[in-house]
């Protein structure tokens, strides 16, 4: 390729990044050369967003080099990185709401004029020029409230342009977009290669990937893959390589007969979110929903609990079909519900892990109106030797607990109501590899004694290895039911991103 | 030398469950052991500045008149523990007081069978507290604004239900109840009243479920309702009993000073606060305990006696008020503050806590 003959203006070579125990990132690898528009590919998890907080400066980097226009660097925090000329876009842009949009693109570096005042006049000239060069029409006067994400983009991808950005890093910016503006988005991105950017684009649409990318790089289990031309790599590899590992041994699986059924979901319909849902859990059974994120996979588990209304369709538990929407409902009809966010909806992170565990059955736990911790302490004793957690004292506050252990916590809690169903939304997201292992066991374990699980996650060999069945979902649709007989990575990623 | 290395708790104890800790058996009491024990600090000190300073200072008059001038505070001081627990605030709870004394004033006026006017009053408690937890739970608005606007609502409709019109001459059994001690005892009445409430409250705070779910609400509102905690449904029953309250204490000023008038108890919701925070309740919800706001108030009623024997003036003693206030809710956040910059950049920053879950 023509750009190897010049220096790359951003090398990365085996970075690694740890959270205590926890390796985030063991080896991360990556050239970007100016122009080119490479694409950084791999599961959730696999690293991906580590490296590209490593580049912004947002994390030191605790191994490897990262070499930015020909110098080592050691950035102290994303304004260090912003100054030398390396912009990130994420997927959801933070403008402020009711500054407009001018003053977004200049925040905290304004033109000033005579007596320090701001120099709006020439603020909005220079932000028109940039729309210009964009060839985008945003009034720079207008609030940045009521902004379409597009637009927003545009603004960030503006101001990273008023500071001579030299890296774009854009982090899957065409999940939210219509095909109309993802089109004038690849405009821009062509727009930006012309003027010597080097943008890096994380997507897990890989049709776009090909369309605008030159080089891809893969990354799976926190490390470097492989880089390769676009040209010189077919769909079907580069799944393979950010998926390929065996997986048989991994997973715990057995297979049993399903029971009777336990949940059965009619025509379940949120505007604006999931359409026409219909779909069934047996005794037993784990069904895994999968689909990239923002198919609508977690606000059907949510809307199956009771957290949010739906607008049409029904649940039923055992034959009997839930009325309203509240999850005490749901409890009482024999769900339980692991979150998708331990920290904020799993877990009462300052709580003891006793009152943690207890949380959901303290009706139960009490003796006419008293309650006394002792009761939860001796509920939440039991459940941590049966799920062997970790733990100093359970009256130790749940933020003391690594996050497989929370997870565990969460589990308890459920598990303590013995549930029919149980619904588990990525049970091992931001969890090590070992008590990862562990979750799955005790998954296992619930279905194997007649517990209907419905499982969601973005980790495909998770959703291999444990289901029965998997659904497949796609912009808020069921795009395909797949049993565990036929279910390939390849398959499943195919209906997910609507290739089939 | 090497330092000693501190084994890990996470793997000292493997699979064997740590026995009953039984010092922590009251959720939410071994955390502020510390700021309980200040209180109990201050309430010595008060015995002696006012043993040194107060004439008469350790007599019975002492005991009855701090329950008599501070009891009505801390029966509204709480339901609003409750309240600011599940991360709220109540600050109508003053003009609720107005309202009722006025309320029942106008009954009284108008011939109204006492005990059936006192009901009527109870009612109107009742009302308003609703309105309050309806606006805050189902409208979903922040406490702080609704609060604001009703306590100028219920201000206001004192107003018009009584003008600027005394109601005296009440008279009648319940003057007792107002004016004098528990017989046998030189406890005021108002001070009883607190301990009974002061029990029951304790109770449902610290060994009942509601109590716990009020703790989770204001530790982190959405867990609790994910784990089925009804949510709004607490918070709603907690305003309508601080109304219900509020009224009773709206009847026990009335006979207190055989008085109704629709200013009854102007101000005083800051003075209830004030208890509240100072008895180590946290301004953000989910943390403290009774026996803090217990102490808070002996250690604070008792302080107020004093200044009150001194003849401090009432504009003094409200800058106490104010010093209190700021006080309890700048040391504990301090402390909580300054720990939590240790935790995050002290050694070995960036903990596993730290890791951001994100879907790239």
């Amino acid at each position: 390729m023509s750009e190897s003959s010049v220096e790359p203006i951003l090398v990365m070579e085996g970075v690694a990044k740890y959270f205590g125990a926890v390796v985030a990132l063991a080896n991360g690898s990556i050239e970007l050369f100016a122009g080119e528009a490479h694409a950084l590919l791999g599961e959730n998890g696999a690293g991906k967003s580590t490296l590209v907080k490593i580049i912004a400066g947002v994390y030191p980097a605790d191994r490897g080099t990262y070499v930015y226009d020909g110098q080592v660097r050691h950035f102290h925090g994303p304004h260090d990185s912003q100054e030398a000329g390396i912009a990130v876009i994420y997927q959801e842009p933070t403008l402020f709401d009711d500054l407009n949009v001018a003053e977004n693109i200049y925040l905290g570096r304004q033109p000033l004029a005579f007596g320090r005042r701001i120099n709006r006049r020439e603020m909005r000239k220079q932000s028109r020029a940039i729309f210009e060069q964009l060839g985008v029409d945003i009034d720079p006067n207008r609030k940045a409230k009521g902004l379409s994400v597009a637009d927003q983009q545009m603004v960030e991808i503006a101001k990273a342009l008023s500071k001579d950005a030299r890296v774009v890093v854009m982090d899957e910016p065409t999940a939210a977009l219509s095909p109309e503006e993802v089109r004038r988005l690849f405009t821009v991105v062509a727009n930006l290669r012309q003027r010597g950017v080097a943008i890096l684009f994380i997507s897990h649409r890989l049709e776009e990937v090909y369309e605008i990318c030159q080089r891809v790089t893969i990354m799976r289990d926190g490390s470097f893959v492989r880089t390769d031309l676009i040209g010189d790599i077919k769909i079907d590899e580069i799944v393979r390589s950010m998926v390929g590992r065996d997986l048989s041994t991994l997973f715990p699986k057995t297979v049993i007969e399903a029971g009777a059924e336990v949940l059965r979901v009619e025509r379940l319909t949120r505007e604006g979110t999931f359409y026409d849902i219909s779909f069934n859990v047996n005794a037993g059974e784990i069904v895994a929903l999968s689909g990239l994120v923002g198919s609508g996979r977690t606000e059907i588990a949510r809307a199956i609990f009771g957290i949010d209304r739906y607008d049409a369709g029904s649940v039923t538990v055992n034959g009997k079909k839930l009325k309203g929407s509240s999850p005490l409902r749901a409890m009482h009809a024999g769900i339980g519900f692991v979150p998708e966010d331990r920290r904020q909806q799993g877990l009462v992170m300052d709580f003891g892990i006793d009152h943690n565990v207890a949380l959901a059955s303290l009706g139960r736990l009490s003796h006419g109106l008293l309650l006394f911790r002792s009761s939860e302490h001796a509920l939440a004793a039991d459940w941590a030797l049966k799920l062997r957690l970790k733990y100093g004292k359970l009256s130790d506050e749940a933020n003391t607990l690594s996050g497989g252990n929370q997870q565990k916590v969460v589990l308890a809690k459920w598990l303590a109501g013995e549930p029919k169903l149980i619904i588990v939304d990525e049970p091992t997201r931001g969890i090590d590899v070992g008590t990862k292992s562990e979750v799955h066991r005790i998954i296992d374990d619930l279905a194997q004694s007649g517990v209907a699980v419905l499982m969601i996650s973005s980790e495909l060999p998770e959703i291999l290895g444990m289901a029965d069945r998997v659904l497949v979902m796609r912009e808020g649709r069921l795009a395909a039911t797949i049993n565990r007989s036929d279910a390939t990575q390849e398959l499943v990623m195919m209906a997910a991103t609507g290739q089939v | 030398m090497p330092l000693v290395a501190i084994s890990s708790p996470l793997e000292s104890n493997e699979e064997v469950p740590a026995p009953l800790d039984r010092h922590s058996l009251a959720f939410g009491a071994h955390s502020l052991v510390r700021w309980e024990s200040a209180l109990v600090l201050f309430f010595i000190f008060d015995l002696f500045y006012g043993g040194f300073t107060a004439p008469d200072f350790f007599s019975q008059n002492t005991i009855f008149f701090a329950g008599i001038n501070f009891g009505l505070i801390a029966i509204m001081a709480l339901p609003e523990m409750l309240i600011i627990t599940t991360g709220e605030i109540d600050l109508s709870v003053a003009a609720m007081l107005g309202l009722s004394c006025a309320s029942f004033g106008y009954l009284f006026e108008h011939h109204v069978e006492v005990f059936l006017a006192m009901i009527l009053t109870l009612g109107v408690g009742a009302v308003g507290g609703a309105l309050n937890g309806f606006l805050v739970t189902r409208v979903g608005l922040p406490s702080i604004a609704v609060t604001i606007g009703t306590l100028t609502m219920f201000r206001g409709l004192a107003e018009v239900i009584l003008g600027t019109n005394e109601v005296t001459g009440f008279g009648g059994p319940w003057t007792d109840v107002g004016t004098n001690t528990i017989p046998g005892t030189p406890f005021a009445w108002a001070f009883g009243i607190f301990v009974v409430l002061a029990l029951i409250y304790g109770v449902v705070l610290h060994f009942t479920s509601t109590g716990r779910s009020i703790f989770a609400i204001g530790l982190q509102e959405e867990a609790a309702f994910f784990s089925g905690i009804r949510v709004k449904r607490i918070k709603f029953n907690l305003y309508l009993i601080s109304g219900i309250v509020c009224a009773f204490v709206g009847l026990l000023y009335t006979y207190e000073t055989n008085t109704a008038r629709y200013d009854a108890g102007t101000g005083l919701e800051l003075n209830v606060v004030a208890i509240v925070l100072f008895g180590g309740i946290s301004i953000f919800g989910g943390r403290g305990s009774l026996l803090g706001v217990v102490l808070s108030v002996i250690a604070v009623g008792i302080f107020d006696q004093i200044l009150s024997i001194k003849n401090v003036s009432s504009q003094e003693q409200s800058i106490v008020f104010g010093i209190l206030l700021l006080a309890s809710v700048v040391l504990p956040n301090s402390a909580r503050g300054y720990r939590a910059l240790r935790k995050r950049f002290g050694p070995g920053s960036y903990t596993s806590a730290g890791v951001p879950e994100s879907t790239v």
